[in-house]
């Protein structure tokens, strides 16, 4: 049994930086089929209790190992609708993979990479359109496209329910389609699983803001039973500090909408523009942070650098794409963090400046909590400043909806077992309630809350 | 989509469409504004809402041709229809229901003045309007805001109509001769609204703008709005657009709004030669 997983092929860093092109090519038939010979098959797989949907691992890699594809997607999408965004995304190392048996004396099997390997399988093949199945009579809203919505409303189709989902924006998808670039999670991936959902029967209706377009009471006055929030966390954070407001700053949720929805990527080809400087810095050391200073580059930076003000273990950034940053020739500022932005005569950015970190105790979060390293104030010259600094829920429904409680830091409180908020007949999940965390967590989430909904609608029938 | 089902051509630069979008005429307020997308390739543009109908489903929105995208949208003919229609965005204007209100506008600005305007009007406020173009052929909505308003006075910079010179020049005329205002609600070029804010200042009237800034979501998810009021960052789209013009920091307003400049400078020249090559646009 070899000890070392097979490795993914990847587009060349060189070039890759030149493209949006997805940058994991994904295995071949031979190279899932080898991998998945890697499996022991444990009994008692301590793999799956690492999936927060509890995917039946080592069933579907035998499937693999069998070359029956078609039956390992079909046991992946048992307990997982999303297989090629959760193959592509997951933080593996620190769920499935983190508690794999090899992972003790060797690398884990890659559970993600074959999951992955299924699901794409199943695209090129040609998904089997589900059949609608029987109207139980009862309609259902979900608001928000994401993970958690799309789920949600899956779930609920196929209990028989009657599911619209109302989306603000003008594309589904959520943060996987503004947020996550295409190089790492290309836009088709996403949109054949909107059409897989869609294909259940769920209507999907774009352009609609709910608590303004309509309001949640509205909804239940026009005959929909329950209602499922799943509208995420898209508030952005910026640090206070001074200089925030010259031109040149961005939160990473405007320098990724702007590339990914928008493709300004492709400006003037596509009409919304982007203004990448010579030199970028983006701050935050997360799965955003390292999306926003690689969009840097195939932006036609020259220079993309990463400011963060804990040390590279605290990460939380998916390991995988750390090493692909680095591959790709991004430049790390750790345990650095900025205090000021200095602009130019004119009003743009011309340096920020940083001053040094160390470690204290461990703080709220387990991690070592920075502090200042006194007199270690450093420039850096940049054009562009991306602040990458994590999102909370936006205020926009909540503040709208008699009834809903927010925590204070904007979180909808819900009942943990149910996802059920303060409001009778309204449910919550994924970023909404959790802050900015994952899309395997925001998908079990709606799950959760679709069944907590049919028990609800069935107990109100009875 | 949404349908245009009126379209006018209010001056070689300004059109002006109906378009049926019942859901959002539904909740309109005066105040408030959609975004618009045309084509799959087009940017996001935020609009005010300049009048709804209810009855009739429908809103309007009076947009001048600044660039490309708005240059883009000009061309729609009554029939077409726009892909995306979202709102209504911001919050409502918060209007007075008694007193004497000046409401300055300038340029394409009437158009988001006008169902102020009307709104108060219908209240019993009395509306003192002061329209200013640069030119006559630029006056736009003179006689909707003159069915709005108590006293309308038109002003041009360039003395071909009415007043000669700026909005704000005639406002202050208006408070020299003795006229007196509970408030005042200026809205058009920031230049212009910041003049404004500065002939109220000294008299401590109260008055309010409605800032534009670029704007992508629109729904408080990126940023790209802010603006500083009373030294506090505000996201123009969730917290705006009108704000208290005394408090607002319009050197930044400004400033940011030059932000695409270059860009939008080659997307106007992209767009002027596929018009030139006969492209598709
Ligand atoms: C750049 C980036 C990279 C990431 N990388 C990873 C990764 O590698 N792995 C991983 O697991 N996770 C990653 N995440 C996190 C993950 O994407 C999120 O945790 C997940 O998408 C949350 O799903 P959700 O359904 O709760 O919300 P979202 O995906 O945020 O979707 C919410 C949707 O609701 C809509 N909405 C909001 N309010 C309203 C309203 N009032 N009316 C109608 N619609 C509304 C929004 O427009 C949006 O489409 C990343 C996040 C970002 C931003
Ligand atoms: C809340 C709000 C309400 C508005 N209401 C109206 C209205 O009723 N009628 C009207 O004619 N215009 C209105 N605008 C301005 C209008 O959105 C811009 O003129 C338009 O987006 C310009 O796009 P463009 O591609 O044609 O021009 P560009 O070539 O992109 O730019 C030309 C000018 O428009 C500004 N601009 C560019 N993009 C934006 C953007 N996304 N948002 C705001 N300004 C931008 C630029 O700073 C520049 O000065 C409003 C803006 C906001 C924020
Ligand atoms: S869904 Fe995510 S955590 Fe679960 S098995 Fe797949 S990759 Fe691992
Ligand atoms: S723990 Fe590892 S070896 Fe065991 S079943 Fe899971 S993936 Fe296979
Ligand atoms: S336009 Fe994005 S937050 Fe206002």
């Amino acid at each position: 049994m070899p000890l070392a997983r097979t490795a993914m092929p990847a587009q060349d860093p060189k070039e890759r930086t030149k493209n949006f092109d997805e940058v994991a090519l994904g295995y071949s038939e031979e190279m899932a089929v080898r991998e998945a010979g890697r499996c022991l098959g444990c009994k008692k797989p301590p793999c799956v209790e690492g999936c927060p949907v509890f995917v039946r691992i080592p069933e579907f890699i035998q499937r693999i190992r069998e070359r029956d594809f078609a039956g390992a997607i079909r046991i992946i999408k048992s307990t997982n609708s999303l297989p090629a965004i959760c193959g592509r995304v997951c933080p593996q190392e620190e769920q499935c993979e983190k508690l794999c048996v090899l992972g003790k004396k060797g690398e884990p099997v890659a559970v993600g990479r074959l999951e992955r390997f299924a699901a794409d399988w199943e695209l090129a093949a040609g998904v089997e359109r589900p059949s609608p199945p029987r109207w139980n009579g009862k309609k259902v809203a979900v608001v928000g496209s994401g993970p958690a919505g799309l789920t949600a409303a899956g779930d609920l189709a196929k209990l028989g329910y009657k599911v619209t989902i109302f989306e603000a924006l003008h594309a589904p998808g959520g943060v996987c389609v503004y947020g996550i670039p295409e190089f790492r999670l290309p836009k088709r991936i996403v949109h054949a699983e909107v059409e897989y959902v869609k294909a259940l029967g769920v209507e999907l209706v774009t352009d609609i803001i709910v608590g303004r377009s309509v309001t949640i009471d509205e909804l239940f006055e026009s005959g929909y039973s329950a209602v499922f929030l799943g509208t995420g966390a898209g508030l952005p954070k910026f640090m206070g500090i001074p200089g925030e407001n010259l031109n040149g700053v961005y939160s990473a949720n405007e320098w990724l909408t702007r590339t990914n929805l928008m493709k300004a990527y492709r400006f003037p080809e596509y009409h919304t523009p982007i203004k990448v400087g010579r030199k970028v810095a983006v701050v935050g050391g997360g799965n955003v942070a390292m999306d926003a200073v690689r969009c840097a580059l195939r932006l036609g930076a020259e220079e993309a650098h990463i400011v963060y003000r804990r040390s590279e273990k605290e990460m939380p950034a998916r390991l995988e794409e750390l090493e692909n940053a680095k591959q790709e020739g991004v430049i790390f500022h750790l345990l650095t963090n900025p205090v000021r932005v200095l602009g130019d005569e004119k009003g743009w950015v011309r340096a920020i400046e940083c001053v040094k970190m160390e470690l204290g105790e461990p703080d709220a979060s387990g991690r070592r909590r920075p502090v200042e390293v006194k007199g270690s104030e450093f420039t850096m010259d940049v054009e562009t400043v991306v602040m990458a600094l994590g999102t909370t829920p936006n205020p926009v429904l909540s503040r709208s909806t008699p009834g809903l409680t927010v925590h204070d830091w904007g979180g909808l409180v819900i009942d943990e077992r149910t996802g059920a908020t303060t409001r009778e007949g309204v449910y919550a999940g994924g970023d909404a309630v959790t802050g900015s965390a994952t899309v395997i967590l925001a998908m079990g989430a709606g799950k959760k809350a679709a069944a907590a909904i049919h028990e609800y609608i069935r107990g109100k029938e009875s | 989509m949404y349908k245009i089902v009126e379209k006018a051509v209010l001056t070689p630069v300004t059109k002006k469409f109906v378009v049926l979008a019942p859901m959002i005429a539904k909740k309109a307020e005066p105040g408030q504004f959609v975004i618009v997308r045309n084509g799959e390739k087009g940017e996001r543009i935020p609009l005010t809402i300049a009048d709804f109908d209810r009855a009739k489903g429908t809103i309007t929105i009076v947009f001048q041709e600044v660039g490309r995208s708005t240059a883009d949208l000009g061309l729609l003919r009554e029939g077409d229809s726009i892909l995306d229609v979202v709102g209504p965005l911001g919050l409502p204007a918060e209007l007075p229901a008694s007193g004497r209100v000046a409401c300055v506008a300038g340029g394409v600005g009437v158009a988001p003045t006008y169902p102020k305007a009307k709104a108060m009007h219908e209240r019993g406020v009395k509306v003192i309007s002061i329209v200013g173009a640069r030119s006559s052929d630029l006056l736009i909505m003179e006689k909707e805001m003159g069915a709005v308003s108590d006293e309308l006075h038109i002003c041009t910079d360039d003395g071909s109509r009415g007043f000669h010179g700026f909005v704000s020049e005639k406002l202050r005329e208006l408070l020299q001769g003795g006229a007196r205002f509970d408030e005042v609600i200026a809205i058009g070029p920031l230049p212009m609204m910041s003049a404004t804010v500065e002939v109220t200042r000294p008299l401590g009237i109260r008055t309010w703008v409605s800032l534009n800034p670029i704007m992508v979501d629109g729904t408080g998810m990126c940023g790209a709005c802010r603006v500083t009021v009373g030294g506090k960052t505000k996201f123009c789209c969730v917290d705006g657009p009108m704000f208290d013009g005394h408090q607002v920091d319009f050197k930044e307003a400004m400033r940011r709004s030059q932000m695409y400049l270059e860009q939008e400078r080659l997307a106007a020249q992209v767009r002027h030669e596929g018009c030139a090559a006969g492209g598709d646009r």
